[in-house]
């Protein structure tokens, strides 16, 4: 159930983003969600995309250190306190979060977040049981 | 003021005759108790009576570093430990450091020649030395302190560090004469500076500065900003440690080379060949009274010139230039050693690969700053912040923990670092300004 998401090491300076999006935009692929973390010399990108290989494979080409991370992405409720009962299961459960951005798409009254999660299947499984959905890979890139 | 009027300007035929003189006792002695060196003679087929003459030395094999290395820690001891009463090393090109030994009368040596440095630099026993070389096994800090009290001087046993209280000490005891390294001096200056202490307030008449190199330029900005006059010093602890040659105030020009204990020459650095004086190249150093470690044409990868002109001060002995770079890619950092290669082995422990990196090497604050740039290949890379930031931080601390020298890692993207001829470009050193 988790879906795979590329993560990019840029330097921070200026333009290095547009870079990328630049190499993906002539390999045709769509960025669906976007995330970057940084420090004061270097940041990550994390994107999930609709055709991971060919954007992993134009990126390296263009000389980019890539890597593919598993994530989990997961339909919040469109509600105030939607992402606060989630992240109310995953206390209770002991579950760490390591980073979460949210997706650009809004399906009907839900939005999706993307998580990385330090035990992602234990994760998935008591999200589900508290009836939460998670969005399998397929259905992210088709979105 | 001459320290050693009888040595220091001594005609140069009786310096000779003294010189080969103490040559051949060397020689002998190296022969008889350092296997290295009797290996080194039998396979050059000379033996130490076949040295007639001060040029029959050009007959006599180098020494490297390596040599050095490869007989870590006491193997060129030319004297059973008993007799050993000091040690000191300084760091080498794999992390081993270069160990060296004095017996009593090599430390007395030590002591005499750089009181005879310190007189030149026009200290005298009615002065204050302000001696900011670390302590420890670095040469510098014990080896000035030696001679200042030979010199009979007071000395403040101050060691590197702690600014603040090196101001106030300035400020209060009044010192005279400060020894230091030349970036060490200038941080001093800007502290004091911060802390509304004027050098011009101060007392200093001299500096005795050294053990990494430093320009005309920065001669003139520490005259400026410490109002004293600034004066080179050069030494390294294979030959002895500070003390080796000094300017003297008169000329200020080139720093006299003892020669009654030390035979310099000039070689090509690519052919070994012996250049003539006026000539530039690499510094060979043959030591001649010393006891525990004496060390037979020493490649110092040092590049000078020797000027053999008398000297207005009256001191007959030659004068190298102002070291003007090495032969190898040596860096002082801070008055620390460091080689590339040293780094590259620590990156290589740390990725597995080969590691593209590059140093650079600034001058911040008057402090000597080292930044380490390595590539990060698929490997290493986690898209996680904190690990890449944890991975910095492991590296900069096993850079500081074999070299002692404080390093700032920063992560670079692939192929950022410039390759001329399919060769990085490993060292910016932008200090050199």
């Amino acid at each position: 159930m988790q879906a795979e998401q590329i993560s990019i090491f840029i330097e921070n300076k200026a333009g290095r983003i547009s870079d990328v999006t630049g190499i993906l935009a002539d390999a045709g692929v769509n960025i669906r969600a976007l995330a970057v973390a940084d420090t004061s010399d270097f940041g990550v990108l994390r994107l999930i995309v609709d055709n991971n290989v060919k954007a992993e494979e134009a990126l390296k080409k263009a000389g980019f250190t890539v890597r593919k991370t598993k994530v989990v992405a997961v339909k919040v409720e469109d509600r105030p306190g939607g992402l606060h009962s989630i992240l109310t299961t995953l206390k209770q459960a002991g579950i760490n979060v390591e980073y979460m951005y949210a997706f650009i798409q809004q399906t009907g009254d839900k939005a999706i977040m993307i998580f990385r999660f330090d035990q992602p299947e234990e994760a998935i499984r008591v999200l589900t049981e508290k009836g939460v959905t998670v969005v399998d890979e397929r259905t992210l890139s088709t979105l | 003021m001459i320290f050693d009027i009888e040595y220091e300007t001594m005609p140069r035929e009786a310096l000779e005759a003294i010189q080969l003189k103490r040559l051949q006792a060397t020689l002998s002695r190296v022969y008889a108790t350092v296997p290295f060196y009797r290996k080194k003679l039998d396979d050059a087929g000379i033996l130490p009576g076949d040295v007639k003459t001060l040029k029959d030395l050009q007959r006599i094999p180098f020494t490297t570093k390596q040599d050095l290395r490869d007989n870590y820690p006491f193997g060129m001891f030319a004297t059973p430990m008993a007799n050993v009463v000091r040690i000191h090393a300084s760091s080498g090109t794999t992390g081993q450091p270069t160990v060296v030994g004095y017996t009593a009368r090599d430390i007395d040596t030590w002591a005499q020649l750089m009181a005879r440095a310190l007189s030149a630099a026009g200290a005298t026993r009615g002065d204050i030395i302000h001696n900011a070389y670390g302590y420890g096994l670095f040469t510098g800090g014990l080896g000035v302190h030696y001679g200042a009290e030979k010199l009979g001087a007071s000395v403040i046993p101050v060691s590197g560090g702690n600014t603040k209280r090196q101001v106030i000490i300035m400020r209060d005891f009044k010192p005279t004469i400060m020894t230091a390294t030349p970036s060490y001096a200038l941080h001093l200056a800007e502290a004091a500076e911060e802390m509304g202490v004027s050098f011009k307030d101060l007392h200093f008449k001299a500096g005795v500065f050294g053990a990494e190199p430093w320009s005309e330029d920065m001669r003139l900005e520490i005259e400026r900003k410490l109002d004293l006059n600034a004066l080179d010093i050069y030494g390294l602890s294979e030959v002895m440690g500070p003390g080796v040659s000094i300017e003297c105030t008169e000329a200020k020009k080139g720093l006299h080379i003892f020669e009654d204990h030390f035979i310099p020459e000039i070689i090509n650095p690519n052919t070994g060949e012996a250049l003539p004086y006026g000539e530039t190249g690499e510094l060979v150093f043959t030591t001649i009274t010393k006891e525990a470690f004496p060390i037979i044409r020493y490649r110092t990868r040092d590049i000078t010139t020797l000027n053999p002109e008398p000297c207005i001060c009256g001191r007959t002995h030659v004068r190298m230039k102002k070291v003007s770079g090495r032969t190898d890619d040596m860096l002082i950092i801070r008055g620390v050693n460091v080689f590339p290669s040293q780094i590259e082995s620590i990156l290589m422990q740390v990725e597995e690969v080969e590691p593209h990196y590059q140093l650079i090497v600034d001058r911040k604050d008057n402090l000597d700053t080292l930044t380490v740039r390595v590539e990060i290949g698929e490997k290493l890379f986690s898209d996680e912040v904190k690990k890449l930031q944890e991975l910095e931080n492991r590296i900069s601390k096993d850079i500081k923990e074999t070299l002692g020298v404080s390093a700032k890692v920063q992560l670079a993207e692939p192929k950022t670092i410039a390759r001329s001829e399919g060769k990085a470009t490993r060292v910016i050193d932008n200090r050199k300004k």
